[in-house]
């Protein structure tokens, strides 16, 4: 079983991320910590799990700067066998479609059974880009997946929606994005982390993979980033519950006439 | 030029959902502008009355995909149909309510169609012909306000945050029936159910009202209260993560970066710190009441109104004044 992840490095989620003035659309990236995506982590946890059970292959694929190679080395030591990172760095601006061009080609160049990756980074927070190369590659897709079962050349999904949940099948090969709950992901051995400092990762870039700059121009171009607007300065009660319970009822109803 | 905006319009159990009704809402906003009329797509079957409704918000025409391949919805096979809708009436803009539903349709058409996909907006607007959008990123620390460019841009807007627009008398509009083809993909997919939890409590990503518990719940048989009072204000209950990995509640409840994000009128949370990944899914609610014991609580800087005080007393309490009340 040949598996690709892909992954995304993003900051951390206890980051305080803010735009950076000088470029409004990006943020200010000095002291933050990056890590593997996390939702792309169940994704790579999952890889791993059908690797040890049924063999194969699993290869980490993500479109970055030099500094996602920590990304990639963070889910070799996990386990992955193979990293590539395709390079970003003279095509800032990409947007989720031309991402979703670069890794449909880049995996398109050896045979697999299996595209996983996390339902959503939590930068852009767009939740397309795997289902994107799913329809680039003209693949079907299921997205949230909170569990996965391998068998005859088939997968079969539990997915979530609105209030419930999906069993769907599906014919391999295909892409599956990753929910909360398909797994725990593991802290990588030591012995892993050995392994990974030494591993080698390739790098490829647009050009390399026959895309010109042109076919990537993005159609979805983010102009300014800022911060929400401040919340006004809350009321808050102290004091016996008797009290302050009937209080906020009273200020519910008479002054944000919530219900 | 296009000549309409486009809806796909999503129901549940024949009814039309209300964040497609919103849809329609921010379509209608915006048409004006494109010099467009706002034209719904309804694949699968829908009853009357939800066709009624379609009437009564002003869309001047409804695009109809029926067969018994949309009885379930499958992204794919929907992305078949509208791609075929798409070809009648190339929209200048397609909307969509951005749940469950929604993300995973919108994301595959606008592949499909190779168009500029923006997913969760909280605003849309058109200057000079231009379309665009503000939507949250970073679980909610900024806002990235968007131009879309291209043909037919995807749009999907954040429930509970465009209005429904309101009644008019019946504008009749034109119905057109679309017949699709299954794409290859589509054929390698079989939804096989789908089980909806039981319970008549709406779900958290559409109620307007939530009353949310964390860790300082102390077990699920504490979750009854918040129930209780979740049902006298119409509203669901919500969870934070600790008490969905404790096992209280489910995974559908928790709100939050991995949980779900939304922007209810009210939002209560109940001995909930207010961690920033909690507050990823839920900062965006009109209006914030934290209920907790230790008033240095992070929550208490997002919240409107706050009780400083144990949920267990003063919860029961509110439930007694607000029946005493109505
Ligand atoms: C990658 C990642 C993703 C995450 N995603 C989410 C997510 O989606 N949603 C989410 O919620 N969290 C998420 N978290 C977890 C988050 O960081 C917090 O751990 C979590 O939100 C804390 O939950 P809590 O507020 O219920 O518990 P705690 O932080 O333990 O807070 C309990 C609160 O209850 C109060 N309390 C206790 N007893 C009482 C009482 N009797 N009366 C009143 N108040 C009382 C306490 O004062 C305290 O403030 C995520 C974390 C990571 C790393």
């Amino acid at each position: 079983m040949n598996i690709v992840v892909l992954v995304k490095q993003v900051p951390d989620t206890e980051a305080a991320v803010r735009p950076d003035s000088s470029a409004p659309a990006r943020i200010v990236e000095s002291g933050i910590k990056f890590i593997v995506n996390p939702y792309d982590e169940f994704a790579v946890e999952e890889a791993i799990r059908i690797k040890e059970a049924k063999g194969g292959h699993v290869l980490v694929v993500t479109i970055g700067p030099p500094r996602a190679d920590e990304a990639l080395r963070t889910c070799i030591a996990m386990g992955a066998d193979d990293a590539l990172r395709i390079d970003d760095s003279q095509l800032p601006d990409l947007d989720a479609l031309g991402r979703a061009r670069l890794l449909s080609k880049a995996i398109a160049q050896s045979p697999f059974d299996l595209v996983l990756c996390g339902k959503q980074a939590i930068d852009d927070d767009l939740a397309a880009v795997g289902t994107f190369v799913a329809e680039l590659l003209d693949l079907p897709h299921v997205a949230v997946v909170t569990k996965l079962e391998l068998a005859d050349g088939k997968a079969i999904c539990r997915k979530e929606v609105d209030g419930g949940t999906q069993t769907v099948e599906v014919q391999l090969p295909a892409v599956i994005t990753a929910q909360k709950g398909l797994n725990e992901p593991r802290y990588p051995a030591l012995r892993g982390l050995m392994l990974a400092k030494k591993k080698e990762i390739p790098v490829v870039t647009p050009s390399s993979l026959g895309i010109s700059a042109e076919e990537l121009r993005p159609s979805y171009k983010v102009q300014h980033l800022e911060l929400p607007p401040a919340r006004g300065k809350g009321k808050i009660l102290q004091g016996e519950p008797e009290t302050t319970a009937v209080e906020l009822v009273r200020l519910l109803r008479e002054e944000a006439k919530v219900f | 030029m296009a000549s309409e905006v486009l809806v796909w319009v999503e129901f549940k159990d024949g009814v039309i959902r209300r964040s497609s009704l919103e849809a329609i809402g921010a379509a209608t906003q915006v048409a004006a502008q494109l010099k467009c009329t706002v034209a719904a797509a309804v694949v699968g079957n829908a009853d009357q009355q939800a066709m009624q409704c379609l009437d009564e918000v002003g869309v001047s025409r409804v695009y109809k995909v029926e067969g018994v391949e949309y009885q379930q919805f499958e992204p794919c096979r929907y992305a078949d149909a509208l791609q075929a809708v798409v070809k009648q009436s190339s929209p200048g803009l397609i909307l969509m309510a951005a749940t469950a539903l929604g993300k995973d349709l919108s994301a595959r058409l606008a592949a499909r169609l190779r168009s500029a996909l923006a997913t969760d907006c909280i605003g849309l607007e058109v200057n000079d012909g231009q379309i665009s959008v503000v939507r949250p990123v970073y679980a909610g620390k900024l806002r990235a306000k968007v131009g879309l460019s291209g043909p037919s841009p995807i749009v999907t807007v954040r429930p509970n945050t465009f209005a429904v627009p309101a009644a008019q008398s019946n504008r009749q509009p034109e119905v057109t029936g679309i017949s699709a083809e299954l794409g290859a993909a589509s054929r390698k997919v079989t939804v096989r159910e789908t089980v909806y939890s039981t319970g008549e409590m709406p779900d958290v990503s559409e109620a307007d009202i939530v009353v949310s518990g964390g860790r300082g719940m102390k077990g699920p048989e504490n979750f009854a209260i918040l129930e209780e009072l979740a049902k006298l204000l119409g509203g669901a209950v919500g969870a934070s993560r600790s008490a969905v990995d404790a096992g209280w509640m489910d995974h559908q409840h928790q709100v939050g970066q991995t949980g779900k994000t939304i922007s209810p009128n009210l939002y209560i949370a109940c001995g909930i710190s207010g961690a920033t990944q909690h507050l990823a899914g839920m900062s965006s609610s009109k209006c914030i009441v934290a209920i907790n014991k230790d008033p240095e609580a992070n929550i208490f800087k997002v919240a409107d109104y706050g009780v400083v005080g144990d949920l267990f007393r003063v919860v029961p309490l509110m439930i007694a004044e607000i029946k005493k009340l109505k």
